[in-house]
This record gives C-alpha cells, structure tokens and sequence, in this order.
C-alpha cells in the first residue's frame, strides 16, 4: 500500500474528476490517493465517481478553504 | 447464457442520452457511459466560481446521469484535440462558435476508438433525428457515422426505426422493434418514456451543451482570436472567459473585471500571469490586465477599476497595481458612466 496526493487546486469540475480517475489508473488496490481541491464540486463528483468504479473514500475534510478528498484504490481496475 | 454485448453510451447528462443509455439497459446490455470534456462544456463552472452559489455546490451532470442509470462513467479530457474541432470545422459553425456537426463526429469517433480498445460492441448516442438544427438531421446521421469511423456500429435507439438498420439491430443484439421513431423537436415522447422509467429529474440545458453556442461567450471568444492573429488558445483563456465583466478599451489590451467576491478570488489566482489591479482606498473588485500597456494605459485601466468600486463617486480613489511583482499605487478619478462607452464592453 502506498500514499499519493493529487494537487488538483484551481481546476474545476470535471477536471478533479479527470485526474483523479488518470492517477488511480497508475495505482494498485489498496492505495490511498488525498486530492485536495478547490472547487467545492469536486466534494459531491469525486465521491460519485469512486461509487461507481468500486473505489472508496475514507475520509473528506476542508482545511483552510481546501477540500481534501482521500481515497482508497478498489479492486476494479479503472 | 451468452456475455451480455457491451455497449459505450456519451452521456452528456441530458434526458436523451439517459434514455438511450436505459434503452439499452433494458434489452441486457452492458452499458458504460462515456463523457467528452473540451473546456466549453457547461459545467457550472460561473455557478462554482461565484461565492453566492457555492453554498450550494453544483454536481456533474454527466456523473450524476450515470449514477441514476447505474453505469460507471468515463471522463475523458479532449481539450487539446479539440482545439482543432473548433478553429478548422469541416461543416462550419452553427448560430454561434458552436461547430456541432464535426464536434459530434469527433465525440463518436472518439468512443468508437474507445469502444475498440476497451473490447466493447457498439457506440450508443441518444441524438434524435429533427432535434437539432446542425448535427441531428437525418441528413447529418449518416455523416456523423461515417466520419466518426464508427458506421454502422452507431446505433442511435431513439430514432432508430426512422434509420436504416444498424449491424447491433441486424446481428440481433438488440431488439430493433424495442427501439423509437421519435423524430422532431416535440419533447412529448421523451418525457413520457422518462415518466415510463420513472426518471423525473435531468439537466436541460438551454440551447445546447457547450458554451459555443452562447452569443456573449462566442463573442469573447472571437475577440481573443482576432487580437492574437490566430484561433489559438489554452484551457485559461477559455476559462478566463466564463468570468468577470470583460472590456477592451483599447485595442492592445482588455481588462477582466470581478463582478463579486468569488470572481475575485478566481482572478486571484491569476496575479502572476497579468497585470493585477485592485483599489485600495475603497472596496472594490479585482482586475487583470490581458495585453500591453504603458503608463497611460495603466492609468485608464485604473480609472475604469475605480469606477467599478465603491469609491465609483469619490474624487479619487487608489489603485494597487501589480505587474511582475512591482506593486505601484495609482491616485486616479474614477470614469464617469458615460466615459465608458458600450463598444468597450466585450
Ligand atoms: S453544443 Fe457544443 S458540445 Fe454540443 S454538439 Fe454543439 S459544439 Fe458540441
């Protein structure tokens, strides 16, 4: 298991979406990748996106006007 | 029991594309949805910038249709290969800078390459013939299938028995005399297979998905390209353009004006690229300075920020300007109205 952060500050949606389904492509299950963001969409899109690849967030939290969004890499590939 | 065929469907968060998508569901088929992001998608992108509506955060559309359906979703980044779409379309625009016909060309295109190296069957769209004055003529399907590469392994099932049977229908993959004949901009029998479905919420944008199709925005746009000598552009012009008042006063520069605090924050994050004004004495918003400017040209670009401040009536008002990482301070009277004239405003 290995930790990543995705900076995806100042992008808006879907590109926090974008990166994050690219960088978890790179990953193996059981990863965890923190994507902090700026766009306070990215908090409802990147959830729904991980639901439906079978990924999971593990933990959502605002600091200083940053959403930091941590996931955990499921089974799924993709 | 046979593998179930599989089946990419662009979904672009609109009732068509969740129809088609559902249609296909219904008959056994592995659907997964496929999204295109070119940089003039709307997404919300001013509602997520202004502070006033960020309370509220907006979702994707496209995620949130596929939810529903119960599909995943790919969300592919095109912005580069699109610049080529939009500056050199072979169909031409349609009303505005939206060039439809070869943007849903390069979309299929681009899932049937997709569809190919992911091991799936068939394309899926939910474009209905008559629907669309540029890209959903019954004249432009074939066009579209053919230039996608995607022939006749396109099946569009809203109007597919108004189009010459596809190899999924011939094959019998799926069951042509379950797919539609609508046909037209009547939005009656989408609505009544959505309430069949019980879909009762979905994205209707106005006009059409993009910002291409928006006058003000076309307009922006036009103007960038005529200034630069060329239709090029990065994904911070075209996001720059979503934003803020923009007025060009004199022809080798434009200012880009905050209307509200989450605008400002916005153009914040550009200070290092531009010339960054901000009055000081009074409240009031951010501008970035686009182009060239001397000594005097700062002085205008000051005067107009004043006027959009608090201070709008003061006899004068101090502007921060910061350039390279020079910051000066600017004593100037604000402009008048009538000292701006209509033709500045872009
Ligand atoms: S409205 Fe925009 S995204 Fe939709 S087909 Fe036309 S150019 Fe493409």
């Amino acid at each position: 298991m290995t930790r990543h952060t995705l900076d995806a500050r100042r992008l808006l949606c879907p590109m926090p979406v974008i990166r994050t389904q690219n960088k978890i492509k790179s990953l193996a299950p059981g990863d965890i990748v923190e994507v902090v963001c700026t766009d306070p969409g990215a908090t409802n899109d990147i959830p729904a996106w991980c639901r439906m690849h079978g990924h999971a967030v593990i933990g959502t939290e605002t600091r200083s006007g940053e959403f930091i969004i941590t996931v955990e890499v499921g089974k799924i590939a993709g | 029991m046979a593998t179930p065929r599989k089946a990419v469907a662009l979904i672009s968060g609109g009732l068509d594309s969740m129809l088609a998508a559902r249609t296909m569901l219904e008959q056994g088929i592995h659907v997964e949805g496929i999204n295109f992001f070119t940089g003039f998608c709307v997404e919300g992108h001013t509602h997520a910038i202004r502070a006033k509506d960020r309370a509220r955060p907006k979702r994707n559309n496209a995620l949130w249709a596929a939810e529903q359906l119960g599909i995943r979703l790919h969300i592919i980044d095109v912005i580069d290969e699109y610049k080529d779409v939009l500056t050199k379309p072979k169909h031409g625009y349609g009303a505005n800078l939206n060039p439809c016909l070869d943007c849903k060309g390069f979309m299929v295109g681009k899932a049937y390459q997709w569809m190919t190296e992911n091991g799936f069957d068939f394309v899926v769209t939910g474009e209905v013939i008559g629907q669309r004055p540029m890209s959903q003529r019954k004249d432009t399907m074939p066009v579209i299938a053919r230039e996608s590469g995607a022939g006749d392994l396109l099946l569009r099932p809203l109007s597919a028995k108004l189009l010459p049977p596809t190899r999924p229908e011939r094959e019998g993959w799926v069951d042509r005399d379950k797919l539609f004949d609508f046909n037209g901009r009547n939005r009656k029998p989408q609505m009544a297979l959505a309430a069949a479905h019980g879909i009762t919420e979905y994205a209707q944008p106005a006009g059409g998905c993009c910002f291409l199709t928006d006058a003000t925005y076309a307009r922006k746009l036009t103007d960038l390209w005529q200034v630069r000598g060329s239709k090029e552009y990065e994904l911070d012009d075209i996001m720059l353009l979503k934003v803020g008042r923009h007025l060009r006063p004199r022809p080798h520069f434009k200012l880009i004006i905050g209307r509200e605090e989450g605008e400002n924050n916005f153009l914040e994050g550009y200070r290092r690229q531009f010339t960054c004004l901000r009055p000081i004495s009074h409240h009031g918003p951010l501008a970035l300075l686009d182009g060239t400017a001397d000594e005097s040209d700062l002085q205008l670009a000051a005067r107009v920020t004043a006027r959009f401040s608090q201070g709008r009536n003061a006899p004068l008002v101090q502007v921060e300007v910061t350039r390279q990482s020079v910051t000066t301070r600017l004593d100037v009277q604000p402009l008048a109205e009538d000292e701006i004239p209509h033709a500045w405003y872009i």
